[in-house]
């Protein structure tokens, strides 16, 4: 087997792993909650008053059979799999009769749209910045740090709460949250596009500043790392051209980078759903927080789910352009996961 | 070495600003005897004299309130912290210096947790304990978080194992725990302590993540709650800045100070970080 696909064997046994163990938490954990979960949602659902006796026959039938609550934890278990195979997520118990995947497919573009940019574009110029620091040293560096810390110590709600104050209360540029306007619909038109970006500029910056900030801070630390490493030293004696020093210390501190991105995915995954939160925001973020006020186990466990599987996607894909570029894996064999 | 540490800019500053934080958390709530959940006034109204930061949704007195949340989120954060270093200590070093089968396990248990967002195995846990009290929130946080200190833990310990000190302590016939404790925890003592650090920033992050999406501590106020609240009542649409920016800045004051603190000590104990 080729160094390549050795390290890319091994990649996928640790990802299906930890699938593997994020779907079996994913369906024991709920069920943990004392007692049935279907008997207390059904209370609390008669209590409220909303609906009638009847109706909470039907909603309770529903369930039993889609948990399949008189059958053993093993077949119960079976069968969740064997509907997530189908892709069926289930019913939602807040929102009955609305279908798990209903929900989320609505909820998953506002997400996606927020996330991605945020990802590619902040770990872009977080990495540029950090970079500049390192090899511009003085004023430079220590704004740059300094900046970079702030920005990357404060949470992704705490910018995004002070963002929300300044630049939609206090200076009321931007709209305090949704993605539109509440009287537009969305469609494909200039005028709907328009609204809608106006809507994303503040939480698409309070991401991307937190991103940014992480970044360039390990990427200072990098480059700095490497500016004092010998070769440079070497490098500079011999009166190497400094743009071709330059190119050398950043291919060289940019693949721990690399690894630095992934291990932030999951991370700004977790910040990103909180931001939805603070600016009501209609994507998966906000699908759980509702989920989650309501009990809604199956929507619950549908979105940590999703947010599971797209973390190790995005995981393995990082670890797959690690080892396209790393020379040492493509030269040599592989290391651990 | 206290000395040499106090010479750097950052290092004062953070120390103080935590000083500062947890002297006021200690302090604040034994200086009157307000009672937290007790309405003063009325919903959102400005600060005033006797009510310095006003009042949240309910009538509740925000200054009163953050005094006993800050209190609480350092708490969590401090519980966080302590069990997820102490199981990332204990599970790197055995798997660091005992290696073979119980290395591959602990590791390989390790990368799992890695790998899977800490806010989905979060959420899971805290939706299946339905009466979360701020120790069990603490311990919740922290056995989701040590993996990240147990492998850098296990990454210190197996350079450091092959050293020869540690071949003539166990030429004395010092046992693998004795070991461990005397021989490996100390030349890593300034590596712990800063992985601490970045682990009760964490906790109290952490913590205030969870309240906000509505799994915060069940019975006592906290930062996390405070903001929660806030939000959902609307605060900052309707310009109540009062009831929600104090406990934004102080997350982030807290969050600021740890990791300035962390770099400092970073910069101290890693020369190469230095500049030449």
């Amino acid at each position: 087997m080729s160094p390549f696909a050795r390290y890319l064997t091994n990649k996928v046994f640790w990802y299906l792993l930890a699938f593997i163990a994020a779907t079996a938490l994913n369906f024991f954990l709920p069920r943990l909650v004392p007692g049935n979960p279907v008997d207390a949602i059904i209370s609390q659902m008669a209590q409220g008053g909303g609906a009638s006796g009847e109706a909470l026959q039907r909603v309770y039938s529903t369930y039993i059979a889609e948990f399949g609550l008189d059958r053993t934890p093993l077949e119960q278990f079976g069968a969740y799999l064997r509907n997530l195979l189908r892709g069926n997520l289930g019913t939602s118990l807040g929102n009955y009769p609305a279908s798990v995947n209903s929900l989320i497919s609505s909820a998953l573009p506002w997400t996606l749209a927020l996330q991605l940019p945020t990802i590619l574009l902040g770990w872009l110029l977080g990495n540029l910045l950090g970079a500049l620091a390192a090899y511009k040293g003085g004023w430079v560096d220590r704004g740059a740090f300094l900046g970079a810390l702030a920005f990357s110590s404060i949470p992704y709600y705490g910018l995004a709460i002070l963002l929300l104050y300044g630049f939609a209360v206090a200076l009321p540029w931007f709209p305090t949250g949704g993605a539109y306007s509440f009287a537009a619909t969305p469609s494909l038109t200039w005028v709907f596009v328009l609204d809608a970006a106006r809507h994303y500029v503040l939480p698409f910056s309070s991401l991307l500043l937190v991103v940014v900030g992480g970044q360039a801070i390990g990427m200072r630390s990098m480059a700095i790392y490497e500016l004092g490493a010998d070769y440079v030293a070497y490098e500079r004696a011999l009166g190497v051209r400094e743009g071709h020093i330059v190119r050398g210390i950043f291919r060289n501190a940019v693949l721990p980078q690399i690894t630095g991105l992934a291990l932030s995915i999951g991370a700004l995954a977790g910040g990103a759903l909180i931001t939805e939160i603070v600016f009501s925001y209609p994507g998966l973020g906000t699908v759980l927080f509702n989920a989650i006020r309501q009990n809604d186990y199956p929507v619950i466990q549908a979105v940590t789910l999703l947010v599971t599987v797209a973390v190790l996607v995005a995981n393995f894909l990082v670890d797959l352009t690690y080892g396209l570029i790393d020379p040492r894996i493509r030269a040599a064999q592989s290391g651990g996961a | 070495m206290l000395r040499a540490l106090w010479r750097s800019g950052r290092f004062r500053v953070s120390v103080s600003l935590i000083a500062l934080l947890v002297g006021v958390a200690l302090v604040g709530p034994n200086l009157s005897d307000a009672n937290p959940r007790f309405a003063v006034g009325g919903r959102y109204n400005p600060p005033s004299a006797g009510i310095w930061l006003g009042t949240d949704a309910i009538g509740n007195d925000v200054f009163v309130q953050l005094m006993h949340g800050l209190g609480t989120s350092l708490y969590i954060g401090l519980v966080a912290g302590t069990v997820a270093t102490v199981i990332g200590v204990v599970v790197g070093t055995l798997s660091g210096y005992l290696g073979g089968f119980l290395d591959e396990l602990l590791m390989g248990l390790t990368n799992v947790l890695i790998t899977v967002p800490t806010i989905v195995i979060l959420v899971l846990l805290s939706v299946a304990l339905q009466n979360r009290s701020t120790l069990l929130l603490g311990v919740i946080i922290g056995v989701t978080s040590w993996p990240w200190t147990a492998r850098a833990v296990r990454a210190q310990t197996s350079s450091l194992k092959v050293r020869e000190h540690i071949d003539i302590a166990r030429l004395s016939g010092a046992g693998t725990l004795r070991l461990i404790g005397l021989e490996i925890l100390p030349y890593m003592a300034s590596y712990v302590v800063m992985a601490f650090v970045l682990q009760l920033s964490n906790g109290v992050l952490n913590e205030a993540a969870l309240s906000l999406l509505g799994l915060g501590p069940s019975q006592s106020i906290s930062l996390g709650r405070m903001l929660q609240s806030a939000l959902q009542g609307e605060a900052l649409r309707v310009g109540a800045y009062w009831a929600i920016l104090p406990q934004t800045v102080l997350l982030s004051l807290i969050a600021f100070s740890l990791l300035l603190l962390q770099s400092s000590l970073d910069e101290f104990f890693n020369p190469r970080l230095r500049r030449r």
